[in-house]
C-alpha cells in the first residue's frame, strides 16, 4: 500500500476520452479525435504495465498484491451496510486488465482504420472509450456493487456500440435485445447482491470470503442460491445457455466493436466475476456442477450451430459462446486458473478472428456472406496468415495458444470423476466441431477460387494489418507460459487448482487425443470444402430436418418469441396498456382532472374582474374575521341550550 | 368651561372617530366608480387606522404607535405618488376613470 499505483487513472483515463469525444468530438479535427481516442487507452494500458512490472517482479516495487485503492469519501452507509469505492488490483484483476486495456488499445488502433471513413467517427471512440472505462472499473472492483456498476455500464456501451448503425432497424433491435436479454441476467446479479448482504452484511469479496473461511457451516443452502444468482448473471452477460441469443444479434455493430466487446473481453466478464466470486462456489458443489452443466451444454450447443452458418461473423458468434463455455467448463470443475488462462488465450485469437474477418470484410466492400467469398489467399496476404495462426490457435494445435489452454481445460474435467469424463468427451466433440467449422470458414474465405470475381480486394489499411500481427504473435505465443506458471501466478486470487490422481503421463496421452481431435476436424473440412465441395450440399440434401435445425439456431429465437416475447406484448398491450394505463392510470387522471374543471367552473364567477366585488369580498373576510375573534363564541353557545330550555319551561 | 377643555377626552370617542373614519373609508371606497375617489377613501381609511395607533401611544405611553404613524404617512405618500401616476395612465390609455370599465388587463 505505500506505493501509488494510481489505479483511479486506469478507468479514469478512458473516461476522460469519452468525454472529450463524446461532447466535442464532433468540431474537433479528425486528427485530435485519433489521438484522444488512442492516448487514452493507450495510458491506461501504461498504468497497468507499471503495475505489472511490478507485480511479476521484473522492476522492483514495494507495492505487492493485492493492492487496494479506496476513495476517500463513503458511498453508502445504511444500518449494517457499508460500501466504499473501492478498487482491489490482485493477480487475477491484473491479468483481465491487461487484456483489457492491451486488447483494447490494439483494437482502437484497428478501429482508426476501419472506422476512416464513417461518419460517425468521433462517436464511435468514444463510446470506445467508454466501454473501456467501465470494463475497468468492473474488473478493478474490490465489491459486488462497485462490479454492478461496470456490470450495467459495459452493457450500456455494449447496447450502444451493437446500435452503432442506428438508422438500420435491425442493428437498433439487435441493440435493444442486447440490452433485454442482459438486464434478465442483471436481475440474478441483483438477488445475489441483496442475499449477500441479507446472509454476510457485506458486499466486498475479501470479507466475504474470510467470513466463508471462518465458518465451515456455510455450505449449500443459501451459498447455492447466491452462487446460482450469479451465475444467472454470468450467463446473460456471457452469453450461455438459456441467455445466449443476444450475442448472435450482436454482429450488427462493427466488427472491431465485436472483436473488443462479444469476443474477447466484455462477454468474458460473466467468467470474471465467477472467478471473483469463487469461494462461493467452492461452498456449493451443486452450483458448481450447474456451471460445469451449463458450460459443456453452451459449447456444444452453439458449436454445432456454427458448422452451418454462412455469415462470417455469426460463425464466430457461435464459436465465441461455444469457447466461453468452455471457461464455465473449468469452472464449473474448479479450475478457475485454467478458465482464466483460456480467457487469456482467447481473448488473443477470436480478437484476431474477428479482426481478421473484419479486414476481409472490409476489403471486398461491406460483404459478410462465406459463400461469395473464397479465393482471397492471395489478394489479402496478411489478413490470411494472421487469420491462419488464429484458426490453428481455437483448433487447438500444438504449440499455438488455444492449445495450451483448451488442454488445460479437458485434462481438469478428466480428472473430475465419472462426471468429469462426460464434460471432458463433451469438450472433446466441441474440439472436433470447432476445429471443423473454423476450418470451413478458412477455406470458404480464403482458399479455392474467388466466387466474386467483379469484387476487386484489397488488403487494408496498415492501421488495420498491425494489430493483427501483434495479435497473431500473441495467439502463436500467448500460451507458451504455460498453466502450471499462469495458475501458481493466480493461485493467491482463485485458490490453487487441487488436482488428484493426474500424472504428466495422463496429461500427454490427452494432448494427443485432443490435437488428434482437431486434426480430424481439420481433415473432415479440408474433404468437405476443399476435395469435394458439393458433399456439403448433397448433405444438406439428404438431411433437410438436420440441416434447417441448425441453420435455423434450432428455433431457439423463435421459441422465445413464442413462449416468452409474445405473452409478454399480449399482456402488456392487453392488460397494462389497456387496464392498467388506459384504465386505472388515466382514468383516476381524468377524474382529478374533472374535479379540477367543475369546481374551477363554479369558482370562476367568483374572479369577475370587478374591482369593488373584490374589495367587498375583502372586506366580508375582515368583517368575518373580526367577527370570530371578537364575539366570545363559547360563551354564546353555552347559552343557547340554555335559552332553548328556559323556552320550553314556559 | 374650564372643565369642560382641561377634561381628558376619552379614549372611546377617539377609537369610535378611528372606527368611523375606517368604515366611511370603505364604503368610499366600495360604492364610489370614480377611481380618485376610491383613492381618497384609501387614504381615509389610513388616517382612521392612524388615528387608533396615535391613541393607543398616547393611551400607553408608548412611542412606538407614533411610530408606526410615520411608516404609514410615508407609504401613503409614495402611494400617493405611484397611484396617480397609474391613474394619469389609465386614463390617458383610456379616457375613464370609471373602475367599471376597467376591468381588462390588456386594452
Amino acid at each position: 500500500m505505500t506505493a501509488h499505483l494510481h489505479l483511479w487513472l486506469i478507468p479514469l483515463l478512458p473516461f476522460a476520452g469519452f468525454l472529450l469525444n463524446g461532447i466535442l468530438g464532433r468540431r474537433l479535427p479528425k486528427s485530435l479525435v485519433t489521438t484522444v481516442a488512442l492516448a487514452a487507452p493507450l495510458a491506461a494500458f501504461g498504468v497497468v504495465l507499471n503495475a505489472a512490472l511490478g507485480a511479476f517482479g521484473i522492476v522492483s516495487s514495494a507495492a505487492s498484491l493485492p493492492v487496494i485503492e479506496t476513495c476517500p469519501l463513503p458511498w453508502i452507509n445504511a444500518g449494517v451496510l457499508h460500501v466504499d469505492f473501492s478498487f482491489v488490483l490482485d493477480q487475477l484483476s491484473l491479468v483481465m486488465l491487461l487484456v483489457v486495456t492491451g486488447i483494447g488499445f490494439v483494437i482502437h488502433v484497428y478501429s482508426v482504420g476501419y472506422m476512416d471513413d464513417d461518419a460517425g467517427y468521433a462517436r464511435y471512440f468514444s463510446y470506445l472509450n467508454l466501454f473501456l472505462f467501465f470494463m475497468s472499473v468492473l474488473v478493478l472492483a474490490g465489491n459486488a456493487l462497485v462490479m454492478f456498476v461496470g456490470w450495467e455500464g459495459v452493457g450500456l456501451a455494449s447496447y450502444l456500440l451493437i446500435g452503432f448503425y442506428f438508422q438500420k432497424k435491425s442493428a437498433a433491435d439487435a441493440g435493444k435485445k442486447a440490452f433485454i436479454v442482459n438486464r434478465i441476467g442483471d436481475v440474478g446479479f441483483l438477488f445475489a447482491m441483496f442475499l449477500l448482504v441479507a446472509n454476510f452484511g457485506t458486499l466486498t469479496f475479501t470479507e466475504i470470503s474470510t467470513k466463508l473461511g471462518q465458518d465451515p457451516g456455510w455450505q449449500g443452502g443459501v451459498v447455492t442460491v447466491i452462487a446460482l444468482c450469479l451465475m444467472l448473471g454470468a450467463a446473460g452477460k456471457s452469453a450461455q445457455l438459456p441467455l445466449y441469443i443476444w450475442l448472435p444479434d450482436a454482429m450488427e455493430g462493427p466488427t472491431p466493436v465485436s472483436a473488443l466487446i462479444h469476443a474477447a473481453t466484455m462477454v468474458t466478464a460473466g467468467v470474471y466475476m465467477v472467478a471473483r466470486t469463487h469461494v462461493l462456489f467452492d461452498h456449493s458443489p451443486f452450483a458448481l456442477g450447474v456451471v460445469a452443466i451449463i458450460g459443456a451444454a453452451t459449447a456444444l450447443f452453439a458449436a454445432t450451430i456454427a458448422l452451418v452458418q454462412n455469415d462470417i461473423k455469426r460463425v464466430l458468434a457461435y464459436s465465441t459462446i461455444s469457447q466461453l463455455g468452455y471457461m464455465f467448463m473449468a469452472c464449473g470443475v474448479a479450475a478457475y486458473s485454467a478458465a482464466i488462462f483460456h480467457l487469456v488465450t482467447h481473448s488473443f485469437f477470436k480478437a484476431l478472428l474477428f479482426l481478421a474477418a473484419g479486414s476481409v470484410i472490409h476489403a471486398i466492400g461491406g460483404e459478410q456472406d462465406l459463400r461469395k467469398m473464397g479465393g482471397l489467399r492471395k489478394k489479402l496476404p496478411v489478413t490470411f496468415w494472421t487469420m491462419t495462426a488464429a484458426v490453428f490457435a481455437i483448433a487447438g494445435f500444438f504449440p499455438f495458444a488455444g492449445f495450451f489452454s483448451k488442454d488445460a481445460i479437458l485434462y481438469a474435467a478428466f480428472l473430475q470423476g465419472t462426471s468429469g469424463k462426460v464434460l471432458w468427451f463433451v469438450g472433446l466433440l466441441t474440439a472436433l466441431l470447432t476445429s471443423f467449422y473454423i476450418f470451413r470458414l478458412w477455406y470458404m474465405a480464403f482458399m479455392g477460387e474467388s466466387r466474386s470475381p467483379d469484387v476487386h480486394a484489397h488488403e487494408s489499411p496498415w492501421s488495420m494489418r498491425g494489430p493483427l500481427v501483434i495479435l497473431a504473435l500473441l495467439s502463436v505465443c500467448g500460451g507458451w507460459i504455460g498453466l502450471e506458471r499462469f495458475g501458481s501466478f493466480l493461485a493467491p486470487s482463485v485458490g490453487a487448482r487441487a488436482a488428484e490422481g493426474g500424472s504428466v503421463h495422463l496429461e500427454l496421452i490427452l494432448s494427443i487425443v485432443a490435437v488428434a481431435v482437431a486434426l480430424e476436424g481439420w481433415l473432415i473440412a479440408d474433404k468437405l470444402y476443399r476435395r469435394k465441395p458439393a458433399r456439403p450440399a448433397q448433405w444438406a440434401a439428404a438431411l433437410p430436418g438436420g440441416y434447417k435445425l441448425l441453420v435455423n439456431k434450432y428455433f431457439v429465437d423463435e421459441f422465445y418469441g413464442a413462449t416468452v416475447v409474445k405473452p409478454l406484448l399480449a399482456f402488456s398491450r392487453y392488460f397494462l396498456e389497456w387496464v392498467v394505463d388506459v384504465g386505472i392510470l388515466g382514468g383516476a387522471a381524468w377524474l382529478l382532472g374533472g374535479v379540477a374543471t367543475f369546481a374551477g367552473a363554479i369558482l370562476q364567477h367568483w374572479q369577475s374582474g370587478n374591482l369593488r366585488s373584490y374589495a367587498a369580498w375583502l372586506a366580508a373576510g375582515a368583517a368575518a374575521v373580526l367577527l370570530f375573534l371578537l364575539v366570545p363564541w363559547a360563551t354564546v353557545l353555552a347559552t343557547l341550550p340554555a335559552i332553548h330550555l328556559g323556552m320550553a319551561g314556559h | 368651561m374650564n372643565s369642560l377643555f382641561s377634561q381628558e377626552v376619552p379614549l372611546s370617542w377617539y377609537l369610535l372617530l378611528s372606527a368611523a373614519l375606517f368604515s366611511l373609508g370603505i364604503v368610499g371606497f366600495l360604492i364610489k366608480r370614480n377611481l380618485i375617489t376610491m383613492f381618497m377613501s384609501i387614504e381615509l381609511m389610513l388616517n382612521g387606522v392612524n388615528l387608533s395607533f396615535v391613541t393607543f401611544a398616547h393611551q400607553w405611553h408608548a412611542v412606538k404607535g407614533q411610530i408606526f404613524v410615520f411608516f404609514v404617512m410615508v407609504v401613503a405618500a409614495a402611494e400617493a405618488a405611484v397611484g396617480l401616476a397609474i391613474i394619469i395612465a389609465i386614463f390617458r390609455t383610456r379616457a375613464t376613470l370609471a373602475v367599471d370599465r376597467v376591468d381588462l388587463m390588456k386594452l
